[in-house]
């Protein structure tokens, strides 16, 4: 390939940076908090929310992601066509338009979110049963309620001690939005793969590796200030 | 006045008995001590009257407000929450592992208690904050984190604490077990002040010869129940109990 050429596929990628980032951060918005809500409710007391969340939990990770998003995208016209299906979810997928252009980011973000929100769950939940008991009593014998002693005294003390797990979900995140195009999400790796095509060159690969390598120096490096911004206690 | 009473206590985890029919009464501005081997049941009797554990049986009354009453049935039951709040706020208690919030400096750890419960506004609480500290000879490390300071600073941080919340008492859970002999000193010199201006205070300890100092009133808690209590002078003294005598022996043979 030509230095003219490599360029320009350089400028194709970057333009589909974009679709990838879009996966990569609408991901983190919403399985961070559907994780923190994941964790609580496996630690709840009443057990057949707690074994429910579970199953969900094993289902999540025991599975490809990969899988996930396949189903994530063909459930919806699947279950158009079959008949006999219960009222409200009749109602429910109507309501879906499969032409339109969103449907596919859509499902690609439910199957991503789902996905990433089990995995958080584990490390938030591992985060919380690490906070020693007595700083719960310690919240209640100040008479503390239970949202001031979780908001003001756990939850800053779980962040910090989630924070390099997270990173390193985060890290591979970045490296699993590739898999969004196994149904034709238009992202780098499925630009790339056409380039190698167009061009019969592994180069475009290269690329569409450097831009994913260049994304995770900079989580990294972000990371690590953040690990060193929270090092101001032991 | 009494500030604390405390009738016919009993607590069990499952089958076994850690307090059994325990009964006592405090008076405002005197220090009780609790003294007695591992396993007796005086840190439980702390945890049951500031709601940390659930009493099974008996009846308490708190500054005059009945904190768990038996009911026409005779059977044990707490007050309502907003009750059990007010309560709660009458007493203040410093942990054997000062459990101060690592991630709050210790200005915050003083006032985060004033601010979130007592709705007092910030400049307010740390002023009273910073007074405590003088009082604990701390002023020069309200901007220090818990992580910071020795095990006898963090606990006079959590006698500040407890103390911000304006209580009419104070129980400490064997306040120096977790600290170097020779930080001991430093806390039960505090204690002692706090003893001169009249605070109401029940102490769990090992240390016998300051329970010996400083307290009106020893109890002497064994398998659960109180067996001996007195006056420092009766306990320590030639008409304690058999029993009594043979477990200070050997804090004197120390």
């Amino acid at each position: 390939m030509s230095a003219e050429e490599i360029r320009k596929v350089f400028m194709i990628l970057l333009k589909y940076l974009v679709p990838t980032l879009k996966v990569f951060g609408f991901t983190l918005l919403y399985s961070i908090p559907l994780g923190m809500i994941v964790a609580l409710l496996k630690m709840c007391r009443v057990k057949l929310i707690s074994w429910i969340t579970n199953i969900y939990i094993l289902i999540m990770r025991g599975t490809p992601l990969m899988l996930q998003i396949i189903v994530a995208y063909y459930a919806v016209p699947m279950l158009k066509q079959s008949e006999n299906l219960p009222g409200f979810l009749n109602n429910m997928l109507s309501a879906v338009n499969i032409q339109d252009e969103s449907f596919m980011f859509n499902a690609v973000i439910v199957a991503f979110t789902l996905n990433y929100a089990a995995y958080f769950a584990e490390i938030f939940r591992g985060g919380i049963e690490s906070i020693p008991k007595g700083q719960y009593e310690a919240a209640a014998s100040l008479s503390m309620n239970k949202l001031q002693t979780f908001f003001h005294v756990i939850l800053p003390q779980v962040v910090k001690r989630v924070v390099p797990a997270s990173a390193n979900e985060i890290i591979t995140l970045v490296k699993d939005t590739s898999l969004a195009n196994v149904v034709a999400y238009a992202e780098i790796t499925m630009k790339a793969k056409q380039q190698m095509q167009n061009y019969s060159s592994l180069i475009p690969l290269f690329i569409a590796g450097l831009f994913y390598f260049v994304l995770a120096m900079i989580l990294t490096v972000i990371s690590a200030s953040v690990e060193k911004k929270l090092n101001y206690y032991k | 006045m009494a500030m604390l009473e405390v009738k016919n206590l009993s607590k069990s985890f499952g089958s076994t008995e850690v307090l059994k029919d325990i009964s006592f009464t405090v008076e405002k501005g005197e220090v009780w001590a609790i003294i007695g081997p591992s396993g007796s049941g005086k840190s439980t009797l702390l945890r049951c009257i500031n709601q940390l554990e659930k009493a099974s049986g008996g009846e308490i009354k708190v500054c005059g407000k009945d904190m768990l009453i038996k009911n026409e049935k005779g059977k044990t039951v707490y007050a309502p929450p907003s009750v059990l709040r007010d309560i709660r706020l009458n007493i203040g208690l410093v942990f054997q592992n000062f459990n101060l919030f690592p991630h709050m400096n210790v200005l915050r750890n003083i006032t985060e208690a004033p601010v979130r419960v007592l709705k007092k506004n910030r400049s307010e609480a740390e002023k009273t904050a910073m007074e405590l500290l003088g009082k604990m000879g701390l002023s020069d490390k309200a901007k220090a984190y818990p992580c910071e300071l020795s095990g006898g600073q963090q606990q006079r941080v959590s006698i500040a604490r407890a103390l911000a919340l304006n209580p009419e008492m104070l129980f400490f859970d064997e306040p120096t077990s977790a600290l170097d002999p020779e930080l001991t000193g430093e806390i039960l010199k505090v204690i002692k002040e706090l003893a001169a201006e009249g605070m109401t205070m029940v102490i769990v300890t090992h240390e016998m010869g300051f329970a010996r100092d400083v307290a009106d009133h020893i109890l002497f808690m064994e398998g659960g129940v109180i067996a001996d209590e007195g006056t420092p002078e009766k306990l320590f003294g030639e008409n304690a109990s058999e029993r009594t005598k043979q477990f200070l022996q050997r804090f004197k043979n120390n």
